[in-house]
């Protein structure tokens, strides 16, 4: 079968785990992959959990099934580890990001399964707060997101992702530069365990 | 050719922006998606000449539709689910009065219970009222399948449901490869609809009082259109693969060749499909798939071929008829096999209700069951609710 590059995002409704999903499948196709990017559908609540996902590939993708064993996880909230288990399925060797301030050790703590996979951790929250004055830390963890997965081409992905971003606040310059920086700023900050 | 990040909500209304219809009568709320949302950015924005008609329902909806395809416009509208059951009434009359409007449909439950995820009971339930069905594996095929389903209804007088997954399709981004504006225009070109009730200078009736007297040679010509419909698919589908360089037959046959048993299903389990039969060909399983993209008109002969070649068949049906004797696509399957001197043994497996997952794993065991079917030529159980809670 076709190998496909897939990943869950876990948010809470608001945070944009949707909208990170979706920006990273375009990031990803302007890099020449085929993409898919999809949301759960649920009942979407602000502050109720949420989940969306990718799968990326080099050829064309006939799959059309949920994302079961993802090779990468990226939790946009750390309070979600207290209600779920958010290493479900993750493939063996397969990457877990979270935004954080906790320790690695204290993390580890609240995680159901705690090998087989490498652990990364960025402050997504602090920098969102820093640069954008708001806490939302989904387009800040696209930037740790390509650092530690590697899946993608830093500079295109960047580029592409400048481009969403001033087509979607109409050219306001402040968001963009501040989103930018702050991705890249997750690059440089994110830690692997 | 330009390459698009979309959804398949996106992707179905881009291709209507590309058509640039004279009308589009629509009802833009859940269960419908956002298919009519986004065509209705493109009316404001002025990217399209539209006369955009908000209505207060579906049924409404269908009925502005009705009156503008009669006067002579082309005419678009979207819905899903309920919202085409509520079109039900209507859909006959487009039928009955050769109005070849065009419904880019997502396929989503009826209630009840209250549910807006894929299954394809709403067209299924719409499958007589006289409108060409094509259901799409993927964002590309629905986009592609759009202006394909506007010219054939428009040349053979027979309107026409496109209908693609909701959400696995709908709500899923995807690449996908767009056509310029100008190539769709040339492809569908102009609409001169050969009669229409504002022609003054050859005034019509439309939708009179037909009893017994003619009632009945009215319903037999519009079989009549229907049975040209196949021939026209087969002409416009070449067109646009001249065009496009894509190409989608009515009955689609996947890695066919020598393979003892086959599933045959339709929409995005269908691309799914392909990628469980490259997994056990590759395990040197003889195994393929067949995809049902028409379903009205029936291609009949075109699923004979397909089909009569095995030992064992499997429909995954995603609804059900409630006959106590599975879905709609098993049981027009049978009907379609009967003639054939030797047939396959064919059982069905119905599938994903309310957008219930269908994993690889369902697939792979349904190819199992069914060279299992082959091998012993004994069916243990007609029909399978696969994935049931409580169901083997």
């Amino acid at each position: 079968m076709q190998q496909y590059f897939e990943v869950r995002w876990h948010g809470r409704g608001g945070q944009g785990a949707k909208t990170a999903a979706l920006l990273f499948g375009e990031a990803a196709m302007e890099t020449g992959k085929y993409i898919q990017a999809f949301p759960e559908y649920g009942p979407e609540r602000t502050g109720a959990p949420v989940k969306s996902f990718n799968r990326l590939s080099d050829g064309p993708i006939r799959v059309h099934t949920q994302v079961i064993n993802p090779d990468v996880v990226v939790v946009l909230d750390a309070s979600l580890l207290e209600c779920l288990d958010v290493t479900e399925g993750i493939k063996e060797g397969g990457t877990l990001l979270i935004n954080t301030q906790e320790s690695v050790n204290e993390l580890k703590k609240k995680l159901a399964k705690t090998e087989g996979y490498k652990l990364a951790i960025v402050d997504a929250s602090k920098i969102a707060m820093e640069l954008l004055k708001r806490d939302v830390p989904n387009t800040v963890m696209l930037g740790a997101m390509v650092k530690v997965t590697g899946a993608l081409d830093w500079d295109s992905a960047l580029a592409s992702i400048e481009e969403k971003l001033n087509s979607k606040f109409r050219g306001r310059k402040e968001i963009i530069e501040g989103n930018i920086k702050a991705i890249k700023r997750a690059y440089d900050e994110v830690k692997v365990a | 050719m330009k390459i698009l990040a979309k959804t398949g909500n996106e992707a179905m209304a881009y291709a209507m922006k590309q058509i640039n219809p004279d009308v589009v009568a629509a009802y833009p709320i859940t269960p419908a998606t956002e298919v009519v949302q986004i065509f209705s950015n493109y009316v404001a924005d002025g990217e399209v000449d539209t006369e955009f008609v908000a209505v207060e329902s579906e049924h409404s909806a269908l009925s502005a539709c009705c009156g503008a395809s009669a006067a002579g416009a082309r005419v678009m509208t979207s819905t899903a689910s309920q919202g085409l059951a509520l079109m039900h009434e209507i859909l006959y009359i487009a039928a009955g009065n050769h109005l070849p409007i065009v419904i880019a449909l997502v396929n989503r439950s009826l209630s009840a219970p209250i549910n807006i995820h894929c299954d394809h009971s709403d067209t299924m339930g719409s499958r007589e009222a006289g409108w060409m069905q094509l259901y799409c594996a993927n964002s590309q095929e629905a986009y592609d399948s759009i202006p394909i389903a506007l010219k054939i209804a428009e040349a053979c007088g027979v309107p026409a449901i496109v209908s693609t997954d909701a959400f696995i399709i709908s709500h899923c981004m995807d690449r996908l490869e767009v056509l310029e504006d100008d190539e769709v225009q040339k492809f569908i070109g102009e609409y001169n609809p050969k009669y229409f009730a504002l022609d003054l200078e050859n005034p019509k009736t439309y939708g009179p009082l037909d009893l017994q007297d003619y009632f009945f040679e009215h319903k037999r010509s519009q079989i009549d259109a229907f049975s040209k419909v196949l021939s026209t698919y087969n002409k416009v589908a070449k067109e646009y693969e001249k065009l496009s360089g894509r190409y989608y037959p009515a009955v689609e046959e996947y890695k066919t060749d020598g393979a003892d048993v086959a599933i045959f299903t339709a929409g995005s389990t269908a691309d799914t499909a392909k990628e469980v039969v490259d997994e056990l060909r590759e395990q040197g399983r003889k195994v393929g798939l067949v995809r049902m993209r028409m379903w009205r008109p029936l291609p009949v002969e075109e699923i004979k071929a397909a089909l009569g070649k095995f030992k064992a068949v499997a429909v995954m049906d995603r609804s059900d008829t409630m006959a106590d004797f599975g879905g709609p696509v098993f049981l027009e399957t049978r009907g379609i096999l009967y003639d054939l001197d030797k047939k396959p043994i064919i059982t069905d497996y119905v599938y994903g209700l309310g957008g219930r997952n269908v994993e690889i794993a369902d697939i792979v065991r349904v190819y199992d069951e069914i060279s299992e079917i082959a091998k012993t030529g004994k069916v243990k159980k007609l029909v399978t609710y696969l994935g049931v809670r409580g169901e083997e």
